[in-house]
């Protein structure tokens, strides 16, 4: 099994989009296989294992070469700063990365900021001179500036949905995200022909899709 | 910050404890023994040098120079590499030594590396220098000398990556003249391995389809020989077809040296290092997630130090290279003699462990006062000799109250 390609594929939220773009790449892996609680699939006509991880470990597994490629968000990108080759925009799981704040808002003196992604925040902020605290939270972050935890946040935007219904406002887009393929820097090389053939197939199904 | 632990070390340096000191020299030892039969002579500089010479010739980014300051306030620098030190040494104490001069080192080198990033903030190299040779004879030599190394080293699959600095940067400068912004993003976007971010670089720029085309095609310039062929297409500019033929003529010696199948050309590559001119390589093993060697001709770096000449060289990176390295394969073949006595048997005793080191045996001797502690040594079913949780090749034993061997 050494010679195979060992897939890191990202739990969740785009798993789904993820598969079927592998399927209609020709890679038979089944679209509800996350939700079943095996972590490594097999699929041995293709010779690839996939590991089924949680998002934001895709790029540490490829960066260590415990995974030859992935597929991750680029939020996951920016935020990890891995040491990967980023092989290939997949086009799919879009949203974007968005600075959000209560309608009413004003600088303040202390401005805080709240987000799941701290390295993402720090470094905007850092770019455009601006001081901020920035307060790591691990999920609701809408919930922040609404009770007085933070004056800003700094999160992930897909639909806006969620955003309006908590009567929040996106002040500007950081960045625009959409999946990645990812590859370690020493399967790129040893594993050149079956990396960049896949690479080949999901790119020319990515075209067809945006044709 | 609080004060450490007593058992506490800083972050990013290491123990070695005997079975990891095994293999580091064994690997050390295999690799410079390769080197000296190459005809390269180890030399030894030190650890620290001043931050204005070496400090600022090295290749690594100023943030990951371990830098201090000595008792008057000069800035020194713990060595980040071997080969700025060997450049000095090359240009000022083998300044008469004629050209070309060929030199090996295993050395600790630092990075000074974030807090609790896990990286390594000492680590060892093991390379090799040529210096004052500027052909593809010289490049394959360093090649094929690092291959012999990493085989010595006992690493079976393994693969050098080979490219040319001068071959991205004169396409880049043919393609897009007097646009150095944009070409100075394109490396930086591949030195960052970000292809997704090229590609829409190129895809944004002015020029016609099919230029862009020919710049995305740069990134599938990877593979054996045919790639040369494949590139000249492309390549107008002398510079460029320089790098191509160079690299033609590094691959011929490489086959005759019957390592080409161990090579494959990557055009893309771009150096980490900032001070390479030509010729790049890396080498990948099997099973391990980053290289375990990097090397390329640096032909500018004496020119810093007062001695101008071409040079090429590389580096194993052995820590990386202890992981894929078993144990058993590292370990000396004999187990260790134990010899007992007593009081009265001691000097025939040291005569024996004497006689027997001059041998090349390893001996461990032990003193036993009574009886009953000779019976702490256990003869296991297969046949094996043990004590206290040590295995022995044989246990001797010199005392006049029993006579007997065990």
């Amino acid at each position: 099994m050494q010679d195979w390609l060992k897939v890191a594929m990202p739990k969740g939220r785009i798993y789904k989009q993820a598969a079927s773009l592998m399927r209609e790449a020709g890679y038979s892996i089944l679209e509800d296989e996350d939700e079943s609680r095996k972590l490594l699939i097999e699929l041995p006509e293709a010779r690839m294992q996939f590991i089924m991880a949680k998002p934001v470990d895709v790029p540490t597994y490829v960066e260590y070469g415990v995974a030859d490629i992935g597929i991750v968000g680029k939020d996951v990108l920016m935020e990890e700063n891995r040491d990967v080759y980023e092989l290939l925009d997949l086009g799919i799981a879009r949203c974007r990365m968005s600075v959000i704040a209560l309608p009413d808002w004003e600088p303040g003196t202390y401005p805080r900021v709240a987000t799941k992604y701290p390295n993402v925040a720090s470094q905007y902020f850092r770019e455009r001179g601006q001081q901020v605290e920035v307060i790591k939270l691990n999920g609701s972050i809408e919930l922040a500036p609404m009770i007085g935890l933070a004056d800003r946040i700094v999160d992930m935007v897909e639909t806006g949905t969620t955003l309006r219904e908590n009567g929040l406002i996106e002040q500007e887009v950081i960045f625009n995200i959409t999946s990645r393929l990812i590859a370690n820097r020493v399967s790129y090389r040893l594993k050149n022909d079956a990396i960049q053939k896949l690479c080949d197939r999901l790119q020319s199904q990515i075209q067809l899709t945006r044709s | 910050m609080t004060k450490p632990k007593m058992f506490e070390k800083p972050s990013g340096v290491r123990d070695y404890l005997p079975d990891a000191v095994t293999k580091l020299k064994y690997i050390e030892r295999q690799s410079l023994n390769c080197m000296s039969q190459w005809g390269y002579e180890q030399i030894v500089t030190p650890s620290m040098e001043f931050y204005d010479t070496v400090g600022m010739a090295s290749a690594t980014l100023d943030h990951k120079l371990f830098k201090l300051l000595n008792q008057r306030g000069t800035a020194m620098v713990l060595r980040s590499d071997m080969t700025a030190p060997i450049a000095r040494v090359a240009s000022s104490l083998m300044q008469e030594a004629e050209l070309p001069i060929r030199l090996s080192y295993h050395a600790n080198v630092f990075r000074s590396m974030e807090e609790d990033s896990g990286r390594e903030a000492e680590f060892y190299q093991t390379g090799a220098e040529l210096i004052g040779d500027a052909s593809p004879e010289a490049d394959a030599e360093v090649i094929a000398l690092s291959i012999s190394c990493l085989q010595a080293a006992g690493v079976k699959q393994f693969k050098v990556a080979i490219g040319h600095h001068g071959f991205l940067h004169g396409l880049l400068e043919q393609y897009l003249p007097d646009q150095d912004e944009v070409q100075h993003q394109l490396k930086q976007y591949l030195v960052q391995r970000d292809v997704v971010g090229y590609r829409e670089l190129v895809q944004e720029l002015a020029i016609d389809e099919v230029k862009k085309g020919q710049l995305n095609q740069i990134l599938r310039l990877r593979g054996g020989i045919p790639v040369i062929a494949e590139a000249r297409h492309m390549a107008q500019e002398e510079s460029v077809r320089a790098s191509l033929q160079h690299l033609e003529l590094l691959w011929e010696v490489l086959d005759a040296y019957g390592v080409a199948e161990m090579c494959m050309l990557d055009l893309s590559m771009v150096g980490d290092f900032s001070y390479y001119t030509g010729t790049i390589f890396e080498g990948y093993a099997a099973d391990q997630g980053s290289p375990v060697m990097s090397g390329g001709r640096y032909d500018n770096l004496l020119t810093q130090f007062g001695r101008p000449a071409p040079a090429t060289g590389f580096a194993l990176k052995t820590t990386r290279l202890m992981d894929a390295l078993r144990l058993n394969e590292a370990h000396q073949a004999s187990l260790p003699v134990l010899i007992q006595y007593d009081e009265w048997r001691r000097a025939e005793a040291f005569q024996e462990a004497a006689r027997l080191r001059a041998q090349g045996e390893r001996v461990i001797t032990r003193r036993v006062n009574e009886e009953e502690q000779l019976e702490e040594v256990e003869r296991r079913q297969d046949q094996q000799l043990f004590w206290r949780g040590n295995r022995y090749q044989e246990i001797l034993t010199f005392v006049r109250f029993l006579k007997e061997h065990v």
